[in-house]
């Protein structure tokens, strides 16, 4: 893939991880790279250990063994408070969106401005939070619960709470599972405009081969808790390769 | 070397379980004192657990205050001393009656809804979420319920105290006529500094332990919607039983005293 020099700047830097639980090897000796402005893909089948490796990125889950490097930080080798600065330039979108189910869509939003302990007045945090709701289209969904919302409103506002710290780089854990072919493309595409807009990095962790055709400017394949192979989704789909040719099927 | 039989199941999983709750109190103590202080979180809490368990409890201890004195009635009658009735069901239900009962109420109100609440947050990605939005779970979830629980139901005690005993009250004078000021002098004449200290203290006990266990059934609940279901179940059944071992302890103490 021809990349300008900018573009080459690694923005996360993964080398040697190692992740076990008991004695299923989840992650063993992989290694990946993600450049600046690109949107990278993570394919596998369910339970290789995909939404593992995002954790690891963030801190959820500690490796055994290896190197995280994100935005220039060891996320391994940082205190408590390093790493909170670091996860206000990281957005994390996961599978089941992980909305608060006890606060409204406002309280949501609201929840990682007040937390990470930026110092905004109501108006500037009233306005951060319409902002973030016009870029996903619910504006009108402010005062609502989640649970008066449907499953596609629910990971754009899910979509919003990342979006609202205006992250450098995104995460996104399995965006497409459970929601329609439809509302799948309308997710696809927002994540696509995000990227544009806000000249976002993006890992995307997913199983859907659609996903991986829209969203992804390069696909990683992880098979065996290796980085089995990389590449554009056209090159990898012309591959001979028996494993890579299965998720192409 | 002596070799020593591998341990049933049963006993290992409950010695594993044991051993990591006592990391999960030991956490909370360390949790608790360390800066930043979830100040907010911990009002809205004693709210939810407190004020909001006040109508169960004040019905429930209103209900026995009057059973208790109409079951009593002809037995005191038949022996000719239901003229010791408020004293006797005072002293039953300041010393035990009220803690034990209002906290079987509290942990079946409050434990299953804190140990669902929070097994729903963790197989839904909440609590994941919290934290990497610069928030430390343990700290906004585990510590404000707790010491809401811990710090709450001594007063609901108190409370389903005073109307256990308007209960009893009106169920003196459906027999006989018995005024107000003389039910609760007849009360304060048999009761003393020793029976109402430990009863009040002990329930700061019971309180913890109903957070702490519900948290801890929450916090480490697995398997999807079965295991929220599993968790506040267990959240009511160990609280329940802590309860009792507890009071058991107390009044080991109390009778030392």
């Amino acid at each position: 893939m021809k990349k300008s020099n900018d573009a080459l700047k690694s923005v996360i830097s993964i080398q040697h991880l190692y992740k076990s639980f008991g004695d299923n090897k989840v992650l063993d000796d992989f290694n990946l790279e993600l450049y600046q402005g690109e949107s990278l893909v993570v394919l596998g089948r369910s339970g290789s250990g995909k939404s593992v490796l995002i954790k690891c990125i963030i801190g959820l889950i500690t490796p055994d063994q290896g190197s995280i490097n994100v935005l220039g930080q060891d996320v391994l080798n940082i205190d408590k408070i390093e790493l909170d600065e670091i996860r206000t330039k990281v957005g994390f979108l996961f599978q089941s969106n992980a909305l608060y189910d006890s606060m409204t869509i406002r309280e949501n939003l609201e929840f990682p401005l007040r937390r990470h302990s930026i110092q905004l007045s109501q108006a500037e945090v009233d306005g951060l939070v319409m902002e973030a709701l016009e870029n996903v289209g619910l504006e009108h969904t402010v005062d609502k619960m989640p649970s008066e919302l449907s499953g596609g409103m629910r990971k754009r506002i899910a979509l919003a709470r990342t979006l609202i710290l205006k992250p450098e780089i995104m995460l996104y854990d399995e965006p497409t599972t459970g929601l329609d072919a439809i509302t799948s493309l309308e997710i696809i595409a927002l994540m696509k405009t995000i990227g544009e807009r806000y000249h976002t990095s993006s890992i995307i962790i997913t199983h859907d081969m659609k996903c991986v055709q829209l969203a992804a400017q390069r696909v990683a394949i992880l098979i065996d808790g290796k980085c089995y192979a990389e590449g554009t989704y056209e090159m990898l789909k012309q591959s001979a390769d028996e494993k890579i040719g299965q998720f192409f099927q | 070397m002596l070799h020593f039989p591998p341990l049933p199941k049963n006993t290992r999983l409950f010695l594993q379980e044991m051993g990591e709750m006592s990391r999960f109190i030991g956490r909370f103590f360390v949790e608790g004192v360390r800066p930043r202080y979830e100040v907010g979180e911990f009002f809205h809490q004693c709210f939810v657990i407190g004020y909001k368990s006040l109508p169960l409890i004040g019905l429930t201890a209103f209900i026995i205050g009057l059973v208790l004195t109409m079951q009593l009635h002809p037995t005191m009658v038949y022996y000719g001393i239901e003229a010791q009735i408020p004293a006797m069901v005072g002293i039953a239900i300041i010393r035990e009656i009220g803690p034990i009962v209002t906290s079987l109420i509290f942990a079946g109100k409050i434990g299953s809804s804190i140990g669902a609440e929070l097994g729903s947050m963790k197989v839904t990605e909440q609590i994941d979420a919290m934290e990497v939005s610069g928030t430390n779970p343990f700290k906004y979830l585990v510590v404000t319920r707790t010491l809401a629980a811990m710090l709450t139901l001594p007063f609901l005690v108190i409370i389903a105290d005073a109307i256990s005993l308007y209960g009893s009250f009106l169920g003196v004078n459906i027999y006989e006529n018995l005024s107000f000021h003389l039910f609760y002098e007849k009360i304060l004449d048999y009761l003393f500094f020793i029976d109402i200290v430990p009863a009040f203290i002990k329930t700061f006990f019971f309180g913890f332990a109903i957070g702490i266990i519900g948290c801890f059934k929450g916090y480490y609940s697995n398997k999807g919607t079965e295991g929220v279901g599993r968790s506040a179940n267990s959240a009511v059944v160990v609280s329940s039983v802590a309860i009792f071992i507890l009071d058991l302890i107390a009044v080991q103490i109390t009778d030392l005293l």
